[in-house]
């Protein structure tokens, strides 16, 4: 079981905040996981083809497709960060 | 010290308490951003801005801030820093992010105050939405933001 989180615009896009899911098999990183959302929810992919630029963070660190997924991890997909 | 809340904050107070916290400095640098009056859409339509709404990643939001000031902490000797980000629904010239750094010279606290706050912008998540009368838009991020780290990474 993962968490994710869906922040700021992508959240709205989705119109979804969080959700839990079983990591399915063949999904051992964060390219895959995309890949995988993609294929089973039409929102998460037009939010990824509709922007430019996702960042994702697994565990609350900012991490790169090629990161690893284990059972528990927190993953999140927002957008470029604008605070200040 | 880090703080992200919904409440303002006094500057008069964080002040005094970076110059308690902060002994033997001899210099204490802040900044305070706020609320733009006037969203700039960079053609001739300038709106005015109703709200600004700050959201942010509880607990990935302290982590991010924490490791600038651990960053800021290792370039430069600081005695004491503060950081206040607020988010929910701000208005217009509200306060949205303080920044304070002591040391015992002031170059050390001018740089680490820019620094900071040049990081957090592009680093700590936080998102901003702004409505104005006619619109509703998330704002986008700014190359000028990125392009400001790239001062600190050269030095």
């Amino acid at each position: 079981m993962i968490q994710i989180h869906y922040l700021a615009s992508i959240r709205e896009q989705l119109e979804t905040a969080q959700e839990q899911i079983n990591l399915p098999d063949g999904v051992s990183n964060v390219g895959e996981l995309i890949s995988h959302l993609q294929a089973i929810n039409p929102k998460f992919d037009a939010a990824i083809t509709a922007n430019n630029k996702i960042l994702v963070a697994v565990n609350q660190t900012i991490v790169d497709t090629r990161h690893k997924l284990s059972e528990k991890d927190e993953v999140a997909f927002f957008p470029p960060m604008t605070g200040g | 010290m880090i703080s992200v809340q919904v409440e303002d904050f006094n500057i008069a107070d964080e002040h005094q308490q970076l110059r308690e916290r902060a002994g033997g400095a001899g210099a204490i640098v802040t900044f305070t951003g706020l609320v733009r009056e006037i969203y700039d859409h960079g053609d001739a339509d300038l709106e005015k801005i109703q709200t600004l709404t700050l959201e942010h990643y509880p607990g990935m939001t302290e982590k991010a801030l924490k490791s600038i000031i651990d960053a800021a902490n290792e370039k430069w000797t600081l005695l004491s820093t503060r950081v206040i980000h607020r988010v929910g629904v701000l208005r217009p010239s509200d306060q949205i992010v303080f920044v304070g750094a002591a040391s015992a010279h002031r170059q050390n606290a001018f740089d680490a105050a820019r620094f900071i706050m040049d990081y957090l912008k592009t680093e700590a998540p936080f998102w901003k939405k702004q409505t104005t009368e006619n619109s509703e838009q998330w704002i986008e991020s700014r190359q000028s933001d990125t392009d400001a780290l790239e001062v600190w990474q050269a030095s």
